[in-house]
């Protein structure tokens, strides 16, 4: 593991928030977009941890920061699929389209 | 002193009245609202009476002189230690003389209305509005306190305006009580800032003070409000003057008379009591009042003396001319306040010069009794004929002779023919303004032979002429109707025999009114010409009228037409106020004031509309702004902040 530069895993991490922004943005169905979030959380995930194991390998704080992250995301996604079906409910359809009636 | 606060039921009774027929009158008084109104306005002139007789006979003087006395007093806002507004009853010779006037004089029209409004719908509604007027006339009659009296001054106005509109259907009687509201109301504009100038100088609003301070050449109030000066003018001047044009309005003096034609369209009685009691004495009163004051300041008694001049000459043009019998009335009522006017002005404070003074307030006390008996007649006429013109009207000696027979003597009465009662106090006006100003006493003279000649053409062309078609079945109206007329005739005879000086002067010390029988010869004689001239020319039908006016052409014309001060006030009012200052005020308020006001809301919609774009409503929309926000701020961070 120590033979891959750290440059590698920050190329994967910023192709995965990229990935994530780009599925967020050009998807309708509210389930894909709540897994392209997921994504972009991701990639925050991995540089924490990577940040923690390159640059301070003495200490623990990315790492605790990645587990509350994923614990808080774990929450988040209950509340988001909590949302869509009560959307899935009202407008019989989960395209983020259908749902505009919040403006002006 | 034994005076007790039983002098303050004089005015309240009336206002006791005016609270129960108000409220209760049109539910549970119905018919005998008149009755209640009469028995109260009763004990309160017999209050009156006494108070007089406890005054003049008993315990008013003091070595000689009538004292001031002030029985009650209140004190209902203090401003500071010298300055308060107080209600308080003051009793001097004038203001126990008015009480009399005014309590006798409404009591006379209760009675009169009580045959004259049977019929009416809103008879205990009419009784409230008689006994609010009573009200207020004896409050600012009374009044201790030169706010006092302004408070009741405008009570006044408001109950003339009440009464005046009381036939509120008609849309006259509602342009006339407000052309009377209104006209006063200007006109006491001036009187407030009078108050207020006399208040500020003075340091205090209470009669006796302020006359005391203003009429001592020592005190410190008197040297600065004369030597103070606006314009060229001492600020005293300008008080007084300012004092003046309240009294004027109210009054009916030139140029504020024009609301008094008009004040007509109120029912007769309503008539009687505003010309011959309240309201339009009030600024004759006021003047005397202050008397004290205006007369150590020569150039507003000047103006008041050819205010009065001038409104008496114009309001007897004018009174030739008019066919409408309460117009008649109503300019010959201006023209005799004018005498008032102008016989206050020539007085002065003491002994002899103060003739004017008392002779002013006997007019008014005897003016009192045949004005309310001329107007209650012509209630009476106008009862039976159904009409105001005086076309409409001849030859009705038949049916109603007690009215010809007291309209006859009033009319002797105002025309100054011995031994009624305007002979004596207009000759001893013409005899003040003769040892005073020839000029207006010549003027004054000629006007009594106006006097003379007007009543007598209504007198003629109503009793006598040609008698005219009348409808149904005339008679006189009922004793209630004759009864106030048979009084006031009494009056009217005796009133003249009184020692008036003995009472009334204008130092508080007896005045001897000797009687000289030489000078009397030129009014008289003049009265009698113009008495002669309306019976040649009104007694027998003929074209003689007619030749007369045809042959003074625009004179009579521009009399007819009341000397186009109507029109001269709306061309004011209209052309040029309403053009030069109406208009652009209201362009400005359009076009500037809306403008801006209308530019920002229009400004504030359009920007709103740019703006709530953003608000979609698409989630992904939202988070793209956010996403573009977070680039920006990284940019921001890591270019930009150095």
């Amino acid at each position: 593991m120590n033979g891959i530069p750290i440059s590698h895993i920050l190329f994967v991490s910023t192709a995965l928030f990229f990935i994530g922004m780009y599925g967020m943005f050009t998807r309708r169905n509210m389930i894909t977009m709540l897994m392209a979030i997921e994504l972009i959380l991701n990639s925050v995930n991995i540089n924490f941890v990577v940040f923690n194991k390159y640059l301070w390998p003495g200490k623990m704080d990315g790492i605790f920061f990645t587990i509350f992250i994923i614990t808080i995301a774990a929450a988040e996604a209950a509340v988001a699929i909590a949302i869509i079906i009560n959307l899935y409910r009202s407008h019989k359809s989960i395209d983020v389209e259908d749902a505009a009636e919040m403006k002006y | 002193m034994n005076y007790s606060s039983y002098i303050a039921l004089i005015p309240l009774l009336p206002l006791a009245g005016f609270v129960l027929l108000g409220l209760f009158g049109k539910k549970y008084f119905k018919t005998f609202s008149g009755t209640i109104g009469i028995f109260l306005l009763l004990a309160s002139t017999v209050l009156a009476l006494y108070t007089a007789y406890q005054y003049f006979f008993i315990n008013g003087k003091v070595n000689d002189v009538y004292q001031s006395i002030i029985p009650v007093k209140y004190t209902w806002l203090q401003f500071s230690s010298g300055t308060s507004i107080d209600m308080g009853i003051i009793l001097d010779p004038i203001s126990v003389m008015m009480m009399v006037v005014v309590t006798f004089v409404s009591l006379m029209v209760h009675i009169f209305s009580l045959g004259y409004m049977k019929s009416e719908e809103r008879f205990g509604t009419y009784y409230s509005f008689l006994s609010l007027f009573t009200f207020s006339m004896l409050g600012l009659v009374v009044a201790s306190n030169i706010f006092q009296i302004y408070i009741f001054w405008e009570l006044v106005g408001v109950s003339s305006y009440l009464l005046i509109g009381f036939y509120y259907d008609r849309p006259s009687a509602v342009a006339a009580s407000k052309k009377a509201f209104v006209v006063t109301r200007f006109a006491d504009l001036g009187f407030l800032i009078g108050i207020l100038i006399l208040a500020f100088e003075g340091g205090t609003l209470d009669f006796n003070t302020l006359i005391q301070r203003l009429t001592d050449t020592q005190s410190s109030q008197f040297i600065s409000i004369t030597t103070a000066s606006f314009l060229g003018v001492s600020v005293l001047t300008w008080a007084l003057t300012l004092v003046f044009i309240g009294g004027a309005g109210k009054s009916a003096m030139f140029p504020l008379h024009i609301w008094l034609p008009d004040a007509m369209e109120g029912p007769t009685p309503v008539s009687a009591l505003i010309h011959a009691a309240t309201m339009v004495v009030a600024g004759v009163y006021l003047v005397a009042r202050l008397f004290p004051v205006f007369s150590i300041n020569e150039s507003s008694l000047h103006i008041v003396t050819w205010v009065g001049m001038f409104s008496a000459l114009l309001a007897a043009i004018i009174a030739c001319t008019q066919t409408d019998i309460k117009r008649v009335l109503a300019f010959s009522t201006m023209s005799q306040i004018g005498y008032m006017m102008f016989a206050l002005g020539v007085a002065h404070k003491n002994g002899e010069t103060g003739l004017g003074y008392t002779a002013s307030m006997f007019h008014l006390f005897t003016h009192a009794f045949f004005k309310s008996l001329l107007f209650l007649c012509a209630g009476a006429i106008i009862h039976l004929v159904h009409s105001n013109e005086m076309q409409d009207m001849g030859g009705l000696r038949k049916f109603m002779p007690v009215t010809h027979l007291t309209f006859l003597i009033a009319c002797l009465a105002i025309a100054g023919i011995p031994p009624f009662a305007g002979f004596f106090s207009k000759e001893e006006i013409l005899l003040a303004t003769y040892h005073a100003n020839k000029i207006v006493y010549v003027i004054a003279l000629f006007t009594s032979g106006l006097t003379a000649f007007y009543m007598f053409r209504l007198y003629f062309s109503i009793f006598w002429n040609k008698p005219k078609e009348l409808h149904g079945h005339p008679h006189e109206g009922t004793f209630s109707m004759k009864f106030p007329l048979i009084i006031l005739a009494t009056g009217t005879m005796v009133a003249g025999f009184i020692p008036f000086g003995h009472y009334v002067s204008s130092d508080g010390k007896i005045l001897e009114t000797p009687f000289h029988l030489n000078f009397s010869i030129a009014p008289v004689l003049f009265a009698l010409t113009g008495i002669l001239l309306a019976l040649w020319m009104y007694k027998k039908e003929s074209n003689r009228p007619h030749r007369v006016a045809s042959a003074l052409g625009g004179l009579y014309h521009s009399a007819y037409k009341k000397f186009y001060m109507d029109e001269i006030y709306l061309f004011i009012t209209k052309k040029i106020i309403f053009n030069l200052v109406g208009r652009p005020a209201n362009w400005i308020d359009k076009n500037i004031v809306d403008g801006t006001m209308n530019g920002i809301a229009y400004s504030t919609a359009k920007i709103s509309g740019w703006i709530k774009g953003i608000q979609s409503g698409k989630v992904q929309g939202y988070a793209l702004y956010f996403f573009s926000g977070i680039i920006l701020l990284v940019i921001v961070v890591l270019y930009l902040w150095k």
